[in-house]
């Protein structure tokens, strides 16, 4: 019914159904999808988990403490993404870019912890090939990693429209969009902490 | 230097076979003949404005079921050389590997090249029309979807005469479609071509969701939909669930060949029947998908000429719903001898025989609708009509291979072959036949010719039983699937031939379909009615044909389910119309908001090829020009804000006049 409704409304305006609430929608229809492709790689994990092959496990490399370190960046970057909001319903552009800004930069830091992890696991002999355990695992956090370089490069792309046209319906809902986006990156991640973390070394 | 350049050349182009050699050239003639005429006749501007360009879902859907006929030319062809070399015994026709690629590439083909753009073409071409809408939600990432089908498309295809085909088997299962046993290009081509146009296909499920949701015509509430968007609805929410599993299992294939990851090896780990559970959680779930478009496209056609409200309207919409639910639980029973176990199997046999309850209200549903209908024979309700008895066969041997202990048996046999052919050609095909044939006018404006048409059907339906019902007896006396060749005192000689004869009559029979096509376009009376069957019952038929690019000049309302059928027996009755509908009929014109043709989806999809080609080489250099490519574009999308305009009232009254001066309502 309240379909009928909207439609009604809309009706006078041109016919033109509003894009901006299409888009948004579509968006969360999105996100299921990804919700299914990132339940696949923890399925996929949690098979193979023991699968080490006599190599390293995780339990002998992780250091939890960069680990937690790198959570509450990411936490943070998703409050700070929440201040944003705030700042665009206040209409206040310069307070909107600027805590786009920081949310960038706590992503680039989480990156950053991200990449150094790897690197220093590839160093102590567990890569991609060395066994099904590390293949699940780099697999199911470099994907998380790269959703949020996506995400970073996507709100820096939001900044720059945002100094040049400012807060307009358009602008808005891209903002809405990413910072849903981010925002589903930390659930995601509090779930990889769990499983593929704190599961290990507990 | 030359030596370098021949030695390349071998291993890049496919060499040593004379069919292939022969396909080379006639590939190579055929591109440059296209150059040629698009150049000559100067239609490369009106190619690119009209057709590269478009964001018009007619148009999409249009490009989406000519690449699909080009597709089942391909796959029927591969169909025949295979059945050319069982006919007999001991065969020399194919040597095995050419024979295992053959019928790898059929059937990914078929599945993923044919059905699902056929698919996407009909979902394209009727429902925004069916739900009084002016397009699909998302026109750019409508026209993105197609050309990112067409890129995987053109990939996967390209193996064929580059590189090397797969040869690992349809759904490519480890370790035979890993690096140790399929080490050529072929197996990288099978995941890129279908990684690309995946994308596509999840893009276009999301944007039907919304579309259906979100942009029905004011007044049409759910429950009085009509049945193909019911369809359409539930076939795109298993796509949504079903797709970002296969992204994942074709992704962790590809890190198993290019970094060497162990996810499906035998050594370091791994376990290849992960890869088995991943890929059939979409597998079985995707032939539903395919099969669900069909089952609203029979209500559709059924009561159309049937001249009666579909029976049973709730419990349709409750069948579909809950077939697209339970088809994720079903997965495992493709592998009943996985030997997981009495329980893991009864769990599964018993989900796969409940989903013949939801199949079978459908059918006596459509049993009860043609009950007392008036009913005529026009060619569309002969394929509706032949789907029936035949889908029927299809889905009781169906539940005789859930049967778990007696799977064992039927496993991997021609018993199977035969099954999944009769519900797919049976269900599947015949149901995308029977859309062609009912909307053609409506999307073009003139009605392919019947006789033709009814040629086709009955040599595609003779053709069909001849060439299937053996294979269940030749699948129950021992014969396997994917095999090449056998020996004489097998006993299985008559029955081969008999079905390859069956093949040659489905043969003949896309041959007619091609020549009533190219018959009916020279000859046909451009009729132009907007009710061209006169059986409509759905919005669609209310608007010219072909319809104005915008479709709808004033948003209709809706009253009733069959709102248009409704509305014809109003006036037979000489009833007035309820207010609401009057008022918006008569409504001034208003300018109409539609989005504007974009390049974009092309280009961004000729990168996603690059890129694709390029991991399957592995030349760095193309991976990071493509992907580099893929992200300007995607930029480029972001900051354009000037996607949209409006028809003004002039332009529309313009062509609103046209249409009714050609006779359209």
């Amino acid at each position: 019914m309240s379909q009928a409704v909207s439609h009604d409304h809309e009706h006078h305006d041109h016919g033109h159904i509003d894009q901006n609430k299409l888009k948004q929608f579509g968006f969360w229809l999105f996100m299921m999808t990804d919700v299914i492709l990132f339940a696949s790689l923890f399925a996929t994990f949690i098979v193979l988990r023991d699968n080490t092959s006599a190599g390293p496990i995780g339990a002998d490399l992780i250091e939890i403490n960069g680990i937690i370190v790198s959570t509450f960046i990411l936490l943070t970057s998703s409050f700070t993404s929440g201040l944003a909001l705030l700042e665009m319903n206040k209409g206040n552009k310069k307070g909107l870019i600027f805590w786009l800004v920081v949310t960038v930069a706590l992503g680039l830091g989480f990156l950053g912890l991200e990449i150094s992890e790897f690197i220093h696991l590839v160093h102590e002999g567990a890569a991609i090939h060395t066994s099904a355990y590390w293949s699940a695992f780099f697999t199911l956090v470099g994907t998380h990693g790269l959703h949020v370089t996506v995400g970073i490069v996507w709100i820096i792309g939001i900044c720059l429209q945002l100094a040049k046209r400012g807060i307009t319906p358009d602008t808005r809902r891209r903002v809405n969009i990413t910072s849903l986006y981010w925002h589903f990156l930390d659930v995601v991640w509090i779930f990889v902490f769990t499983i593929v973390y704190l599961m290990e070394v507990m | 230097m030359l030596e370098t350049i021949k030695e390349f050349a071998g291993e890049f182009f496919v060499t040593g076979d004379p069919m292939i050699l022969g396909a080379q050239i006639s590939i190579a003639l055929v591109s440059l003949a296209i150059l040629f005429v698009l150049t000559y006749f100067k239609k490369w501007k009106w190619l690119w404005t009209e057709w590269l360009t478009t964001v018009d879902h007619k148009k999409i859907g249009i490009m989406y079921i000519m690449a699909s006929l080009l597709m089942l030319f391909r796959g029927g062809f591969d169909a025949l050389l295979m059945r050319i070399q069982l006919a007999i015994p001991d065969a020399g026709f194919l040597h095995g590997d050419h024979y295992n690629q053959i019928f790898t590439t059929h059937g990914v083909i078929m599945i993923l090249f044919m059905a699902m753009p056929l698919m996407f073409g009909l979902f394209n071409v009727i429902v925004p029309l069916q739900l009084g809408a002016r397009d699909v939600a998302f026109p750019f990432l409508n026209a993105f979807s197609f050309w990112m089908f067409f890129a995987g498309a053109m990939l996967f295809n390209l193996s064929f005469v580059i590189g090397g085909s797969p040869a690992a088997g349809w759904l490519a299962y480890p370790p035979l479609s890993e690096l140790t046993g399929s080490p050529g290009v072929g197996q990288d081509f099978y995941i890129w071509g279908i990684q690309i146009s995946g994308i596509g296909s999840l893009a276009t499920g999301i944007n039907f969701v919304v579309t259906i949701l979100k942009m029905r015509a004011p007044g049409m509430k759910l429950m009085k939909m009509p049945m193909f968007s019911w369809s359409t609805l539930a076939s795109c929410i298993t796509i949504m669930f079903a797709f970002p599993i296969l992204t994942v299992t074709l992704f962790l294939l590809f890190l198993d060949r290019y970094m060497g990851a162990h996810f499906f090896t035998v050594d370091g780990g791994g376990n290849p029947m992960m890869y088995l559970n991943l890929i059939w959680m979409w597998g079985h779930p995707e032939v539903y998908i395919v099969v669900l478009p069909a089952f609203g496209i029979y209500s559709e056609v059924v009561s159309a000429f049937s001249r009666k409200k579909i029976f049973g309207y709730k419990s349709m919409v409750f069948a579909l719903m809950s077939i697209s639910f339970l088809s994720f639980f079903t997965w495992a029973h493709h592998f009943f001898t996985m030997g997981s176990g009495a329980d893991v199997n009864a769990f599964f046999a018993v989900t796969t025989m409940i989903i013949a309850i939801p199949t079978g209200v459908k059918v006596f549903n459509w049993l009860f609708t043609m009950y007392r209908g008036r009913i005529t024979f026009e060619v569309p309700m002969l394929w509706a009509i032949a789907f029936i008895p035949c889908f029927v066969v299809g889905g009781m041997t169906g539940v005789m291979l859930s049967v778990a202990p007696a799977d064992f048996q039927f496993h991997n046999s021609y018993f199977l072959i035969a099954h999944f052919h009769q519900v797919l050609i049976g269900g599947v095909v015949f149901g995308y036949f029977a859309a062609f044939y009912y909307w053609w006018p409506k999307v073009f404006g003139f009605k392919l010719n019947a006789t033709l048409g009814k040629w086709a059907f009955w040599l595609w339906n003779i053709g069909f039983y001849v060439c299937f019902m053996p294979q269940y007896y030749l699948g129950l006396d021992g014969m396997t699937r994917r095999l090449y060749t056998y020996d004489f005192d097998m006993g299985w000689l008559e029955l081969n031939i008999l079905s390859t004869i069956g093949a040659f009559f489905m043969g003949a029979a896309f041959l007619f379909q091609v020549w009533d096509i190219v018959y009916s376009i020279k000859n046909a009376k451009r009729e132009h009615k907007a009710d061209s069957w006169g059986v409509g019952r759905t919005l669609e038929w209310g608007i010219p044909s072909p319809p104005p690019f915008y479709n709808y000049a004033r948003v209709p309302v809706v009253t009733e389910q069959d709102d248009f059928w409704e509305k014809k027996m109003r006036a037979e009755r000489g009833e007035a119309d309820p207010a609401i509908v009057k008022a918006a009929e008569e409504a001034p014109l208003e300018p109409i908001h539609m989005p504007k043709n974009s390049g974009i989806p092309i280009i961004m999809s000729g990168f996603w090829f690059i890129a694709g080609f390029g991991f399957v080489w592995d030349w760095k250099w193309m991976i990071v020009l493509g992907l580099i490519g893929v992200i300007a574009t995607m930029i480029a999308r972001s900051f354009n804000y000037n996607d949209d305009y409006y028809v003004q009232v002039e332009e529309i009254e313009r062509i609103e006049a046209a249409a009714a001066a050609k006779g359209a309502v």
